[in-house]
């Protein structure tokens, strides 16, 4: 699965960062670095909350 | 035993992820999804900013695009209001008359804005909570109207940026002291509400709205002690209340809200969610009602969750978030993780609250409960998990290495 990021509507709020850390990080130049865009399945679960929890619906996951 | 039918009440963020849940994660059979408003499931923050602002169009709201509702299979009845809950015999009642069974029940109803007690109607009076009332007060701000707000709590905050980001003329009217005190505590309150003031706003605080006066609309807001603002706009802002009206008399505990255990369940098949839930946080070992997007989108996941786990008589997950909001206010994004109470210890970690640029966090206990940030949404979120794994205190107060 590949994680997908629209920083047009991405508003850094970071709520993905407080659910999935080793996938999603705000540093302190508020701009939001995916660590990772291949993560292992084990993190679906953990994903797909981020994609629901985003305020700005910004997050998707695609299927490879 | 399947799930059965399964009546969602209340089409908006909560309802919505329960019922997306509901479906990605086995319930196959009849789904039921009543909304009051006409709309599909639109997002309410951007209502008091983006919309406000006139920078985004009411139709960029939706939740989920409209031709994307198919992939849920639901009966869909918007437009229309549950009026009650017959326990025994399984089954809602709506407005038109018809019942609706069912075998599991999710309550989503939200809440709705207070009104000021015993004041008349009066054009150019609103409250700010739907579309309809956002569209509202969007049709009167091209005049250039003196705009008073009441009540200096998140949505009046919001309201009055937004207009002043319009160049309006802003005055807002507190009957507390300090603002935001129960929400932030009576420390961060004060920081808050300067930032009003940094801004241009009129600020009256410890002062209560007597009346609204005026002929055809509103001209003048009277306070508490006599003195008069004029106004050409109103927006009143003093909280909500959960929207539980049509569950009277059907056997549910309701007392600030739809009482429920830690899984949301408030009886049997029966569970609720959203800003009308109050529901056990064991993380915090405390009930508490939520009216924030965040809590609304992950307690309709969670809700679901538990019909679904009582459907295949699995034992539930207990619903412990570390509740999360967020306010954008003059170009500042203020964000706030946990449950913190007035009297809880704030020591500013990073930064410093005269730069409007820092991070404090509430201590009770030992523990660190909550976190308040201005312009620090990476670093607020190392204090979410600090707080959702029962972090100490001297935990939360060792310094963060940058990144």
């Amino acid at each position: 699965m590949r994680v997908v990021v629209d920083y047009d509507k991405c508003e850094s709020n970071a709520v993905c960062m407080s659910l999935v850390p080793e996938v999603f990080e705000v540093r302190d130049d508020n701009f939001l670095y995916v660590l990772n865009e291949h993560p292992p399945d084990d993190f679906r679960a953990q994903l797909e909350m981020a994609v629901r929890s985003c305020p700005t619906g910004a997050i998707s996951l695609e299927d490879e | 035993m399947s799930l059965g039918t399964v009546a969602v009440v209340g089409a908006s963020l909560a309802g919505l992820r329960a019922v997306e849940t509901l479906r990605a994660e086995g319930h196959d059979g009849h789904l039921v999804l009543v909304g009051a408003e006409p709309h599909l499931p639109y997002d309410r923050p951007p209502l008091s900013k983006q919309v406000l602002a006139g920078s985004r169009s009411p139709a960029d709201t939706t939740l989920r695009p409209a031709n994307d509702y198919d992939s849920l299979d639901l009966d869909l009845r918007l437009g229309t209001r549950a009026t009650g809950l017959d326990l025994d015999s399984r089954h809602i009642v709506l407005d038109s008359g018809e019942p609706i069974g069912f075998d599991g029940l999710v309550i989503a109803t939200g809440a709705s804005p207070r009104r000021l007690p015993g004041m008349a109607p009066l054009a150019g009076v609103h409250v700010l909570r739907t579309l309809d009332d956002c569209l509202a007060i969007v049709a009167e701000l091209d005049d250039g109207p003196r705009v008073v707000v009441v009540g200096a709590g998140f949505i009046g905050s919001e309201v009055a940026a937004t207009c002043r980001g319009r160049g309006l003329e802003v005055t807002v009217v507190e009957a507390l002291d300090v603002p935001l005190v129960r929400a932030v505590g009576p420390v961060m309150g004060r920081v808050l509400s300067q930032v009003h003031v940094d801004n241009g706003v009129a600020l009256r605080t410890g002062v209560g709205v007597a009346r609204f006066e005026g002929n055809d609309r509103v001209e003048q807001v009277v306070l508490d002690d006599g003195s008069t603002i004029d106004a050409d706009l109103v927006v009143v802002g003093v909280g909500v209340g959960p929207e539980v009206a049509w569950l009277e008399g059907s056997g549910l505990t309701l007392a600030n809200g739809v009482g429920c255990d830690a899984n949301c369940a408030a009886s049997p098949g029966v569970v609720a969610a959203g800003d009308v839930a109050r529901w056990h946080n064991p993380l915090f070992d405390t009930d508490m009602r939520v009216e924030h997007w965040t809590n609304a989108a992950e307690q309709g996941v969670a809700a679901a969750r538990t019909l679904l786990a009582m459907a295949k008589r699995v034992e539930p997950e207990p619903f412990a978030p570390v509740p999360y909001f967020w306010s954008d206010q003059y170009g500042l994004k203020i964000q706030y993780v946990g449950a913190s109470r007035p009297d809880d210890e704030v020591v500013v970690v990073d930064g410093s609250t005269d730069e409007r640029r820092f991070l404090a966090v509430y201590g009770r206990g030992g523990r660190v409960v909550a976190a308040l940030a201005i312009g620090r949404p990476g670093l607020l979120m190392t204090y979410r998990s600090l707080i959702a794994k029962r972090a100490s205190w001297e935990e939360a107060l060792a310094p963060r290495p940058p990144r």
